[in-house]
């Protein structure tokens, strides 16, 4: 018993016993929570900013995509519809909290949250979310933590300034296409060079004007009595190779846009390209604040500053975040990110901590070494195809009981290609890594050419993988969309190896002839 | 390290705009589901809010999407029976159409997108598009109507009212004013001394100086003494009472009880009148309604007596419109009262009653009425009565209309398009 005592820090006394919060207690229970992940665990995080919000703010918060400035479209208020709908016939709870990428990371708690709730959520959000923002490589080369709000105003006055000057119709129409095209607004394999939002809002005029003066340059029209000018044509196809960032594309190339057209353009892209990497990262970052919270207020327990019902409450709330609801059951909507994403890094710890035989060969490196380095190495230079990839241990798979079914169009029935056991784990990890993989997710779809010297009209391609087709009807919206930014004719060419098997034209072609 | 805002107190309709915008762009969806809402809902709650239900293609928002087909393998959790090569029959429906449903990740098996109009909003697009005929017509002084307006600068008032303005301008005047003489003299005095300083030192010199001396001072301290603020300074701020035009209206709700009014025709009579109450209190500050029953003969009843209680026995119209007639002598006099009617009835009347309603209509009523219209509830053919006022409509198409009901689906389409905006008009 004495023994006992003297391996643990004496047990302090509880912070608070009640389940009411005021200001003080978050402000004493965020210091204490600090503490513990700064010094104990050596989170690195953002200065924090914690605001209380009431749930019609949190609505707001919401259909604003978390964005806490935001231009005016009708989208953001058609999910505040949605959102306000579904809350107040009690079938949707609100999130706890919601986190912003920004520094500092500003963090929304519900006034409605009890004492042990804004706990949990300041664990989850301010040092979890938090730290995977700091430290994760895709936001360190993507994002600009402390320009994001910055621009975002300059966006929402930039927006708004256009709709004063051109009508609230005209800049609708405009977002309302870039918005169709917004997945395909990123660079994937490029690296960007960060650019503050100070330095943005000046070269914003500057670029008005060389852009216009260059797109001009690329449409000019020679004159038709050049003989060697002909002989040209075929030679040379624009752009020399195909174009992922159809955006980007768009508001460098586009014949037709007018320069504000093109800021708002790029300003859709921007915001595509800040949302990239949460979408690439479900799981990590879920998983991640949900191993940090589920951790944080363990040790704080440990050390006697919450009580049992305390505790009680904040498990009862984390197994509801957690659950993963079997396939068949009606409840079944895909794999639950922060279930899986828990589950994974509270595996990696214990295969660090205890390994078994099957751990060492599975993963030579990690097993038996320090579990904090491990974690945070994997936090920061993974994302969740590769992170699944890597990590995804047996007792996952076991513990989840995941299984891969192979649906083939040509075939009458489904096939369940691996289950949970020696031969498939393999496999599941491979298939799983590959569905979090967003080029593999998403239609691959690349600006082919633009027909520089000829009808003006812009080709894309869609190359198939697997014979997946396009779904055809949303298709052929996004390049009514599309062909709004054009301007001229837009065709979509869907390729499977090698070969156009599919071919979408807006306007619809009427007497195209068939080869 | 952390900051702790409470941002409670901020606006919470951040949404409003985007809501707004998000309305206006599916007006048209919306204003069919309130047509449909309108014909379903009961009477008692026309001022309800609305659920509005849009199909979900209508809302979409494109994105390239795969389609079903193709070959793909899906990682499930939560594996009971299945072991590695076993083959399962397609379950019905899914048809490898997975990818588009999860990539929208908006609720499964949600088809349609389904909202609150808040009973504004919803009565907006209840009544948008519809206007009151000849409400331009009369545009009326009431009595007990008033605004409170500015009237100019006044020296007396009420504390509360000060206007410190003019107050301030007023003293720096009275300041001035009554100054202006010491101020010259000083100046000259002033001028006088410094003149003398210059001088050679001399007896008289000394003497003239200490004279001028005390005289200057007497008269800074006049000066001085001159109050900065007197109460004949300060001005108020002065406010009359405006009498404001204001539109009134009152809505006769005329409708046969005789035995061969069902209580279905009842009601749909009561869901017109419903509407039409709703709308007039929309365009009017001030709308009274009042309800006249008849058989043989007309009464002044209540609301409740007027759509629940049952008699029987034949049909005279004309005495309910007699009765209407005068009611409004009485108690609205048409140079003051918008005057609406509306009559309900099965068309059943004694054959030589309605030459009669016919001509108290013409020459009493239209004449002080805004609009007056009739609906005849009757499945079947038009009675005695439809043929006398078709007439009559075509003699004065502006004032008087009708149309026929037959069943609750017509109610609200025959309000429209009583109430209907007439281009020419405007």
């Amino acid at each position: 018993m004495a023994d006992h005592d003297t391996a643990r820090p004496a047990r302090k006394a509880p912070l608070s016993e009640t389940s009411e919060w005021n200001f003080d207690l978050i402000a004493l229970y965020d210091r204490e929570i600090a503490r513990i992940a700064h010094d104990r665990f050596g989170l690195d995080t953002f200065p924090n900013q914690i605001e209380v919000i009431s749930s019609e703010q949190m609505m707001d918060a919401y259909s604003s995509v978390g964005m806490p400035v935001g231009y005016n479209h009708w989208s953001f208020g058609k999910q505040f519809v949605e959102v306000e709908n579904l809350y107040r016939r009690g079938q949707m709870g609100l999130a706890y909290e919601i986190v912003i990428n920004s520094s500092p990371c500003i963090a929304y708690l519900m006034e409605e949250n009890t004492m042990p709730m804004q706990a949990l959520v300041i664990a989850h959000a301010c040092y979890g979310h938090n730290s995977f923002f700091k430290g994760n490589y895709l936001f360190r080369t993507w994002t600009d933590a402390s320009a994001i709000i910055d621009y975002l105003v300059f966006a929402r006055h930039y927006i708004a300034e256009c709709e004063e000057r051109h009508g609230v119709e005209a800049v609708e129409q405009i977002l309302d296409s870039c918005h169709a095209l917004m997945n395909y607004g990123v660079d994937r394999y490029k690296r960007p060079n960060p650019v503050s939002a100070e330095t943005e809002r000046n070269r914003q005029q500057e670029r008005e004007e060389s852009l216009q003066k260059q797109v001009s340059e690329l449409w000019k029209t020679f004159p038709a009595m050049q003989p060697d000018i002909k002989r040209r044509k075929s030679t040379q196809r624009y752009p020399s190779e195909p174009q992922e960032n159809l955006l980007y594309f768009i508001e460098k190339n586009a014949p037709l846009l007018e320069p504000w057209q093109r800021e708002i353009v790029r300003i859709v892209r921007k915001m595509a390209q800040y949302f990239y990497p949460q979408r690439q990262t479900k799981v990590m970052n879920e998983g991640w604040a949900t191993f940090w919270h589920y951790t944080l207020l363990h040790e704080m327990y440990d050390e006697g500053l919450v009580t049992e019902g305390f505790m009680l409450e904040f498990l009862q709330s984390h197994a509801q975040v957690v659950y993963q609801p079997p396939f068949d059951s009606p409840q079944y909507s895909g794999i639950n990110p922060y279930a899986l994403g828990f589950a994974m890094f509270r595996d990696l710890r214990r295969i660090c901590e205890h390994p078994t035989e099957e751990d060492r060969i599975w993963f030579p490196d990690i097993a038996g070494s320090d579990w904090l380095g491990t974690l945070k190495f994997a936090m920061q230079s993974f994302k969740d195809e590769s992170f699944i990839q890597q990590f995804l241990s047996p007792s996952v798979i076991r513990d989840l009981k995941l299984f891969a079914v192979l649906d083939d169009d040509e075939e009458a029935n489904l096939e369940i290609r691996a289950i949970h056991n020696e031969r498939g784990y393999q496999q599941v990890r491979q298939m799983l890594s590959e569905q979090y993989n967003l080029s593999i997710h998403e239609p691959n779809i690349q600006v082919y050419e633009a027909a520089v010297r000829g009808d003006r009209s812009l080709t894309l391609q869609h190359v198939r993988q697997d014979r997946r087709p396009l779904a055809r009807d949303k298709a052929a919206d996004v390049l009514r969309h599309l062909h709004r930014l054009w301007q001229f004719d837009v065709h979509l060419e869907s390729v499977d190896q090698g070969r156009v098997v599919e071919r979408l034209s807006i306007p619809a072609a009427t007497e195209e002839p068939q080869p | 390290m952390s900051f702790i805002v409470d941002r409670r107190l901020n606006g919470k309709n951040k949404s409003t705009i985007n809501r707004q915008r998000f309305l206006k762009r599916y007006r048209e969806h919306i204003r069919d589901a309130v047509d449909d809402a309108v014909n379903q809902r009961s009477i008692r709650d026309m001022e309800r809010g609305e659920r509005i239900i849009i199909p979900r293609k209508n809302l979409n928002e494109p994105q390239f999407h795969h389609g079903a087909g193709g070959r793909r393998t899906i990682v499930h959790p939560g594996n009971r029976e299945f072991q590695q090569g076993d083959t399962i029959a397609r379950p019905p429906g899914s048809g490898g159409g997975d990818g588009g449903d999860k990539a929208s990740n908006q609720g499964d098996g949600m088809d349609d997108f389904a909202f609150e109009l808040d009973p504004g909003e919803f009565l907006n697009f209840l009544f948008e598009g519809l206007a009151l005929p000849n409400l331009v017509k009369r545009q009326l002084q009431g009595d007990t109507h008033s605004r409170i307006v500015h009237g100019g600068i006044v020296s007396q008032g009420n504390p509360s009212k000060i206007n410190i303005v003019r107050s301030m301008r007023q003293a720096s005047m009275r300041r001035r004013a009554l100054s202006a003489a010491a101020r010259r003299r000083l100046r000259d005095l002033q001028a006088e001394y410094d003149k003398l300083l210059n001088e050679e030192q001399s007896i008289t010199r000394q003497a003239r100086l200490g004279e001028l001396k005390e005289q200057i001072e007497r008269l800074e301290r006049r000066i001085k003494g001159i109050p900065y603020l007197d109460t004949v300074d300060l001005r108020y701020n002065h406010t009359v009472r405006q009498p404001v035009p204001m539109t009134r209206a009152v809505m006769f709700c005329i409708m046969d009880v005789s035995g061969s009014m069902s209580q279905e025709m009842k009601e749909l009579a009561k869901r017109f009148f419903l509407l039409l109450y709703l709308f007039l209190q929309r365009n009017y500050q001030h709308t009274e309604v009042v309800f006249v029953r008849h058989h043989t003969s007309a009464k002044e009843v209540d609301e409740e007596e007027f759509f629940y209680s049952r008699e029987t026995g034949g049909t005279i119209v004309s005495s309910a419109l007699r009765l209407t007639a005068d009611i409004i002598r009485e108690r609205y006099p048409e140079d003051r009262w918008n005057i609406y009617a509306a009559q309900a009835s099965d068309g059943d009347n004694w054959n030589d009653d309605s030459p009669a309603c016919t001509k108290i209509l013409l020459e009493e009523l239209l004449p002080k009425m805004q609009y007056f219209s009739y609906v005849e509830i009757m499945p079947r053919r038009h009675q005695a009565l439809w043929e006398s006022y078709k007439q009559l409509q075509q003699s004065m198409p502006k004032v008087f209309a009708l149309q026929q009901i037959d069943g609750p689906g017509d109610i609200y389409p025959v309000f429209r398009e009583l109430f209907r905006q007439r281009l020419e008009e405007h």
